[in-house]
């Protein structure tokens, strides 16, 4: 392991004396931010725990902070069993060491799929009490005295009989000395005096006052600031380009022609964008230049007209569909989507001969580092990745295609250079959530209940691109995530995949990617069945939900909060919508719209109920839930990216809308405690959102919108 | 040479007169709690005051700048307004990625500056042109109500 000093970090000490380790400084050797950075001999018996002789704790964050509170809930963990408390605790980004840090649900170091909370309620807790206890062994040595008779308490052990005390700073010496004991038992919830309670956030304080550090923002000594140019088609190349222009503005150092994409080098970002402009960069698109998304619909279409392999199956949907009394039909479709994270892609490289430095915000870090090593050639420990704040993830950050790109920059490059993407170049360069298209066939008996239910999921499979092992039987899970879980009582059950990949445009997660589509059309088509049969939603529902209990109490909180069924005013609705998942959590979502005559869409209020099990902090919860519902109704209402000549048609926020203050629908979240396996919260907000407010719309109109987004399509109706 | 007064301090700048404040104080300057997100005036992430306005650096020249008070969200704490924004964001925890929070904050301060108690109405007009992604804008409105009762 790496060992670096001290005067190699950033200390940046926070109105509440908490310490944020985060990054390293400028001009720092090999390995800063290392798990086994720190000076005074120290305590660390595991990866995520370091104590200093000084008394300092510091935890070590694997799993990476990009708004959802996981730099909070993760030191809650450590800090519950450790006995600390939050404002005795500095962090510290991990370095990338899959071996280390992997998330357990998927292999290696990432966060992502809102399992952070999922994936390390245990081991994490686990690491806090494995260190606690040697602590406490190391006082009872001390002491001369029987382990179970002293108590740890804000980084104190005291011998309970006698009073006597020692920090935890003066027995990290000797804790470091001690075997590491296995089987240590955990605390009882109900012992619990830090989960569960809405703690303050940890990253927020230089988060106010323009301190934190986020990729963007890194500067070292001679550091030179490129744009970049990649062929707006995917596959297209360089034509030609005008250098000699480029380089006549101030400021402008160098062209970096990669023939797939052109860097401005330049002392600053203003100098490089207008060498870009300057470049006049003419495109050979390639076989991708004739594309539009109807190209793309057409090939998904032609896709759902054969069955796909079967991910769910109970019953026989076939004879149910033929023996209903009423048989009803649906194509569903969602849109590519842009993350457009508020920080554009960046990253910054020093690439030499037999090291290779990047700093960047990462969801992946491992795969960042790998990819440097791929592109240099260079062993994996001469590659050192230096993670930073994430100014947005939302899934386009599991990606490392930026980095790759900066690598390759960085190669021709003398010292080190920032890559930054402009918000055009972003827009149209990501990986966007796939088009989906769905085939939806339900039967009814005589009184309207459901008898059969097929659903045909058609799109690409992300899994078998980013986690070929998770990619089983031509399935993938994710891409199926919500249908194959589908908790209505119904007696015959099929859910099928279609692959069908559409390689004009690269494709990744966003906020979820299964559930975005299929929550919405479930929720959807389960309106329709709801409306055929002239039943209640929240009814049908709920008649249907008997062995689903959790589900079933969301449902009832959130129709008794959202007031449904009491009167509104003309040209308002109310829409439900309900979800499950592989998160493992249960949501209900009433949205409340208003359609103007003129069809303008107007979110009012959005009432979510949740049951995530196992809460670490609630306030964390409710802001994991109100941002996704933003995000939900962003992509709901607006959300749309469209080719034309295989070109992205949006470039920024006046093309490709997002949710502003003026629109932001009222939102209550109203949370359910129990003390069941937590589930993630990160994500369903997003995946609820769209149908809660296209059911509302039905409400509020007549209309079913079976075609998102949902403004677009009431514009055309 | 240019000659800005950035939270306070004169500083002279080396830079052509059209350059945008905001890469004048990220590249050029180092305060880098100024964030590019657009650089269209699209998204409100740059936002800083010029002579207490809240204006978008991204669009601004510097050649605008001259004879008048940059502040930026290094300072802004400094300010009555922008000490009680930032006490409201914390005690509220609106915060989640934060990188749009520099800009809300400027936003904001300026709005409780010139209007200690705005109503919603005021607050979408002073606030509709920042975009937050995380979807903050229910605890900003409430944190602009909270920064606003301790006027």
């Amino acid at each position: 392991m790496n060992t670096v000093s001290r005067r190699d970090f950033v200390v940046v000490l926070t109105a509440t004396g908490t310490g944020l380790l985060l990054g390293c400084r400028v001009g720092d050797r090999a390995g800063a931010a290392t798990a086994a950075a720190a000076s005074p001999p120290a305590f660390a018996p595991n990866a995520f725990i370091r104590i200093g002789s000084d008394g300092r704790v510091t935890l070590i964050m694997n799993q990476v902070e990009m708004g959802q509170g996981t730099y909070t809930s993760m030191p809650m963990l450590l800090a519950e069993e450790l006995e600390v408390g939050l404002d005795q605790v500095q962090l510290e980004h991990a370095p990338p060491n899959d071996k280390l840090y992997a998330n357990p649900f998927f292999g290696d170091q990432e966060t992502g799929g809102s399992s952070s909370v999922r994936a390390f309620y245990e081991p994490l807790r686990r690491a806090g009490a494995t260190a606690r206890t040697m602590l406490v062994a190391a006082a009872a040595q001390t002491w001369d005295v029987d382990p179970t008779s002293c108590r740890a308490k804000r980084g104190v052990v005291t011998h309970m009989p006698t009073g006597r005390t020692l920090g935890y700073g003066a027995l990290a010496e000797k804790a470091a000395t001690l075997p590491v004991p296995d089987k240590i038992p955990l605390k009882d919830p109900k012992d619990f005096t830090l989960i569960g309670t809405a703690a303050k956030r940890l990253d927020t304080p230089d988060k106010v006052n323009g301190k934190a550090q986020y990729g963007i923002d890194v500067r070292l000594p001679g550091m030179k600031i490129a744009t970049v140019a990649a062929s707006p088609v995917l596959g297209g190349k360089v034509a030609g380009l005008d250098e000699a222009k480029a380089m006549a503005i101030p400021g402008v150092r160098q062209i970096v022609n990669l023939g797939d994409v052109v860097a401005v080098v330049a002392d600053h970002m203003w100098a490089a964008k207008q060498g870009l402009a300057a470049l006049a960069i003419r495109w050979d698109d390639g076989p991708n230049g004739g594309v539009s998304t109807a190209d793309v619909v057409q090939g998904l279409d032609a896709a759902s007209q054969q069955p796909g392999v079967v991910a769910r199956t109970q019953g026989q949907v076939a004879d149910a569909l033929g023996g209903a009394a009423k048989k009803i039909d649906a194509v569903y479709q969602v849109p590519f989507l842009a993350h457009a994270t508020m920080e554009p892609m960046n990253c910054t490289v020093h690439v030499q001969k037999d090291r290779c430095e990047v700093w960047t915000g990462s969801q992946t870090l491992t795969r960042a580092q790998g990819t440097a090593a791929r592109v240099t050639g260079l062993p994996l420990e001469s590659v050192v990745v230096h993670n930073h704040l994430l100014g947005g993830g939302f899934g386009r950050r599991l990606e490392y295609d930026w980095v790759t790109q900066a690598v390759r920059i960085g190669q021709r490059v003398e010292g080190p250079v920032k890559v930054v993407w402009t918000r055009e170049e972003d827009m149209q360069h990501e990986f966007y959530r796939p088009y989906y298209y769905d085939r939806m066939a339900a039967g009814l008996d005589a009184r309207g209940k459901p008898v059969a239910w097929s659903h045909r999921v058609v799109g690409p499979a992300i899994l078998a691109r980013y986690l070929p092992p998770a990619f089983k039987a031509g399935i993938d899970i994710d891409g199926v995530d919500a249908a194959v879980q589908l908790l209505y009582d119904i007696p015959a059950i099929q859910v099928e995949f279609v692959r069908h990949e559409e390689p004009v445009l690269n494709t990744t997660f966003w906020r979820g990617v299964g559930p975005t589509h299929n929550v919405f059309v479930i929720e959807s088509f389960m309106d329709e069945l709801a409306a055929a049969a002239q039943a209640d939603p929240v009814e049908y529902r709920r008649a249907l939900l008997g062995k689903a209990p959790r589900a079933r109490a969301v449902l009832d909180l959130a129709a008794k909060a959202a007031g449904w069924g009491k009167p509104l005013p003309a040209g308002r609705g109310r829409g439900v919508a309900l979800l499950f998942s592989g998160w493992g959590s249960y949501l209900a979502e009433v949205a409340e719209v208003e359609v103007s005559k003129a069809g303008e869409l107007r979110v009012h209020r959005i009432v979510c109920a949740v049951d995530c099990g196992t809460v670490i902090n609630p306030d964390t919860v409710k802001a994991q839930i109100e941002g996704g519902v933003n995000f939900g109704v962003s992509g709901a209402l607006w959300g749309e990216i469209t080719l034309k000549n295989g070109r992205v048609e949006q470039s920024n926020f006046n093309n490709y809308r997002v949710l502003r203050m003026n629109e932001a629908p009222t939102i209550e979240v109203h949370l359910v405690r129990n003390l069941e396996a937590p589930g993630g919260i990160g994500e369903p907000g997003t995946s609820i959102t769209g149908p809660a407010l296209a059911n509302a719309v039905f409400a509020a109109t007549g209309k079913r919108i079976r075609k998102l987004p949902l403004a677009a399509q009431l514009r055309s109706s | 040479m240019i000659t800005l007064n950035i939270n306070g301090k004169d500083q002279a700048v080396d830079v052509p007169a059209d350059m945008p404040i905001l890469w004048a104080l990220r590249d050029v300057v180092g305060l880098t709690g100024t964030k590019f997100g657009c650089g269209m005036a699209l998204c409100g992430a740059c936002t800083v005051h010029l002579d207490g306005q809240p204006i978008r650096s991204c669009v601004t020249p510097v050649s605008a700048a001259t004879g008048k008070r940059i502040t930026t969200i290094e300072a802004i704490g400094e300010t009555p307004a922008g000490k009680k924004v930032q006490q409201a964001w914390l005690a509220l925890e609106v915060v989640q990625c934060g990188y749009c929070q520099s800009g809300q904050i400027m936003s904001a301060s300026a709005l409780l500056t010139k209007n200690a108690h705005p109503s919603d109405a005021d607050i979408d007009g002073a606030m509709s042109g920042n975009i937050c992604r995380c979807g903050t804008y229910p605890r900003i409105r409430a944190a602009i109500k909270h920064a606003a009762k301790g006027a």
